[in-house]
């Protein structure tokens, strides 16, 4: 972790309030990504991943979403203080997404082309040609004939849409690239060209990313630092050797057993037992402890901070606190 | 394209003789004899007896249904008035200019009005601008035609003077109390669907993806949202102006501007069944017409249903 800090996330709480009840999306969160670093965000489905993503770009929806403190520090300024306008200029252009669902985040009355072209016309000072020709290079890169600009999004399949969605994002050149599972809907060829395009980006663009996810194979494969989310809760942070080697949160070392690997036999493959927890009515104490094998009552009890166990090594579990578990 | 509005008119052919039969079958039960409205009550028997039978008002239902049928199918005849012994389409046509004019403006200022105040209301849900737009548009639907034509009149005719309160024959200025006598209901409507349709966009996960290309608001509103919105707005704005375009009776009659509406409404006083009937033909199609127009509008507007049309 000694790469130049490009983002900072500090103290970040985001909130969906709703008629059925609040839910803390995101709790307390403390992340940083350097220049040229990759983040990988791994959590189940509903832990706060694409709300962390959307409250860096401060496009939480509101109502009901509500960033209730924290700050969002990119070179050096707090986006969650910057001016609408001024804001606009670094969505798209700095900061770019790769939405999750490719099937809803084109527009289906403008054609692929108009999609692109407009995110490169807001940032880029080039002539409409020269946008044109931009956004069918664009294409290419992802591998999709660059004549196809002039097609709607109903024309395509879900793969290539979404590989639409990665070049719209790519098409500025940003800095820093969040990418909302951008590989779920792809087959595995497919996903092993995105995966490549994206560590040649890192490679030859030094492009800082977050990579949102739930496929622990594809964060050893891109990532260099890695979040495990629980419930809106960050329950381990560090870098991806120390998290393969020496997985410390109960929550991530259950992520670890889930997979299953070629050389373990089939029954050995333990799920993590229970559901997540419902977002409204978090239990009390550790989020996770109803859930955990080696939780006590204290877990029930006390909530959990993030503890430093060894040098850049964060671990949100009573165990490695002061105490200890009982 | 073309194949797909040439299937379209054939279609129309159904429909106008399942509205021609359906209006001629109305027209024959209607009590009160057309011999005796055109030669008044006072006429001895024998003359009316001799008009009905001049009339083929004797024959029976089905041959005067075919007769009638024969003479458009064949001739190009609609038929003729009872009273003005002219032809049924030019009356007809005599008529269309006013209600043209009238539908035209009626439905102008009812898109200018509606269609922006749904847009803001949408983006502003449940502020003041919206909930008192909304309550204003409920008026609008629930308010009759002919009380706000005459609070209209009342204030810019009588009081003001700065109007024409009846006529079409101050121009442009003739059209203004009436088209926005027409256009006030029909643009409560088009604000009301609007509003919803904007609704229903923006929470669309490509509006979001919009911003986060840092599009401003004004566009991400009024290109990504609106154009996805766009469908069921045009539908209402159609079948709006395709009511109108059948006249309005109400508006027509308070401001003295003879046009279809007041037309069709004279003859069935007068029973005068051959005006009525092709009135209603006439009002049939150009229902369809306005309907075929909206839904090529569609594929102009979405390109999914573009490829649907074959
Ligand atoms: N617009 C919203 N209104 C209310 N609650 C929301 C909204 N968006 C998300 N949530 C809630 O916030 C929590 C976190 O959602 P989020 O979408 O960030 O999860 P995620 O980690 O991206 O999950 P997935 O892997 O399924 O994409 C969930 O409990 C979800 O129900
Ligand atoms: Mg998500």
């Amino acid at each position: 972790m000694s790469a130049e800090k490009l983002l900072e996330i500090k103290d970040l709480c985001i909130h969906y309030i709703t008629e059925d009840g609040t839910v803390k999306a995101v709790d307390g969160m403390n992340l940083e990504v350097g220049k040229g670093e990759t983040l990988g965000l791994v959590g189940e489905t509903g832990a706060g991943k694409t709300t962390t993503a959307l409250g860096i770009m401060n496009l939480i929806p509101a109502p009901p979403g509500k960033i209730l403190q924290g700050e969002v520090i990119f070179e050096g300024e707090d986006l969650l203080k910057k001016k609408a306008a001024d804001i606009r200029k670094i969505r798209g252009n700095k900061i770019s997404m790769i939405f999750q669902d490719p099937m809803t985040a084109l527009n289906p009355v403008m054609t692929v082309g108009e999609q692109i072209m407009e995110v490169v016309q807001l940032h880029k000072k080039v002539s409409k040609a020269e946008a044109i020709k931009h956004t069918q290079d664009m294409l290419e890169l992802v591998g999709i004939p660059g004549a196809r600009w002039v097609d709607y999004p109903h024309q395509f399949s879900g793969g290539m849409k979404q590989r639409v969605v990665i070049a719209m994002a790519l098409a500025c050149d940003p800095t820093l690239l969040i990418a909302d599972e951008p590989t779920t809907a792809l087959d595995v060829t497919i996903q092993a060209q995105v995966l490549d395009l994206m560590k040649r980006l890192k490679d030859e663009l030094n492009t800082s990313m977050i990579m949102i996810t739930h496929d622990l194979g594809i964060v050893a494969e891109v990532c260099d630092k890695v979040a495990i989310m629980y419930a809106g809760n960050v329950v381990e942070y560090t870098n991806k050797e120390n998290l393969y080697r020496t997985p410390r949160h109960p929550y991530t070392v259950g992520l670890f057993n889930s997979i299953p690997s070629p050389d373990s036999d089939e029954d050995r493959l333990k799920p993590i037992e229970g559901l997540m927890p419902d977002p409204t009515n978090l239990p009390s104490g550790c989020p996770f402890h109803p859930r955990c094998p080696n939780a006590t009552e204290k877990c029930a009890r006390v909530i959990p901070t993030p503890i430093e166990v060894t040098p850049g090594h964060f671990v949100k579990c009573l165990e490695y606190a002061p105490g200890g578990l009982h | 394209m073309h194949k797909y509005i040439l299937k379209r008119l054939l279609a129309l052919i159904p429909v106008m003789l399942g509205v021609s039969l359906i209006i001629f079958t109305m027209m024959y039960f209607t009590p009160g004899d057309p011999a005796a409205m055109m030669l008044g009550e006072s006429a001895p028997p024998e003359q009316r007896e001799a008009l009905r039978e001049e009339l083929g008002l004797n024959d029976p239902f089905w041959i005067q249904y075919g007769n009638w049928l024969r003479g458009i199918v064949l001739e190009g005849d609609i038929g003729t008035s009872y009273t003005t012994r002219r032809d049924v389409a030019d009356e007809i046509m005599d008529r269309f200019p006013a209600t043209l004019q009238l539908a035209v403006s009626g439905v102008v200022v009812a898109v200018v009005l509606g269609v922006p105040i749904g847009i803001i209301s949408a983006t502003r849900q449940y502020s003041i601008f919206d909930n008192v737009s909304m309550f204003v548009a409920l008026l609008g639907v629930s308010m009759p035609n002919f009380w706000m034509a005459m609070l209209l009149i009342l204030l810019f005719a009588v009081n003001l003077q700065w109007l024409p309160s009846s006529g079409l024959n101050h121009g442009f200025r003739s059209l203004i109390l009436p088209a926005i006598t027409l256009g006030t209901g029909a643009a409560a409507i088009i604000a009301r669907m609007t509003r919803s349709s904007m609704l229903e966009v923006i929470r669309q996960d490509y509006i979001r993806t919009a911003r986060a290309k840092g599009q401003v608001e004004s566009k991400v509103t009024n290109v990504h949202a609106l154009k996805n919105a766009l469908i069921p707005i045009i539908t209402v704005i159609g079948l709006q102006f395709g009511g109108l375009l059948g006249g309005a009776v109400l508006t027509e009659t308070v401001f003295s501007i003879p046009g279809v509406g007041r037309l069709m409404v004279e003859s069935i006083g007068q029973r005068n069944f051959p005006v009525v009937q092709g009135g209603v033909l006439f009002i049939a199609i150009t229902f369809s017409l306005v309907n075929l127009l909206v839904d090529i509008l569609y594929a102009f507007v979405d390109p999914r249903i573009k490829s649907q049309y074959k």
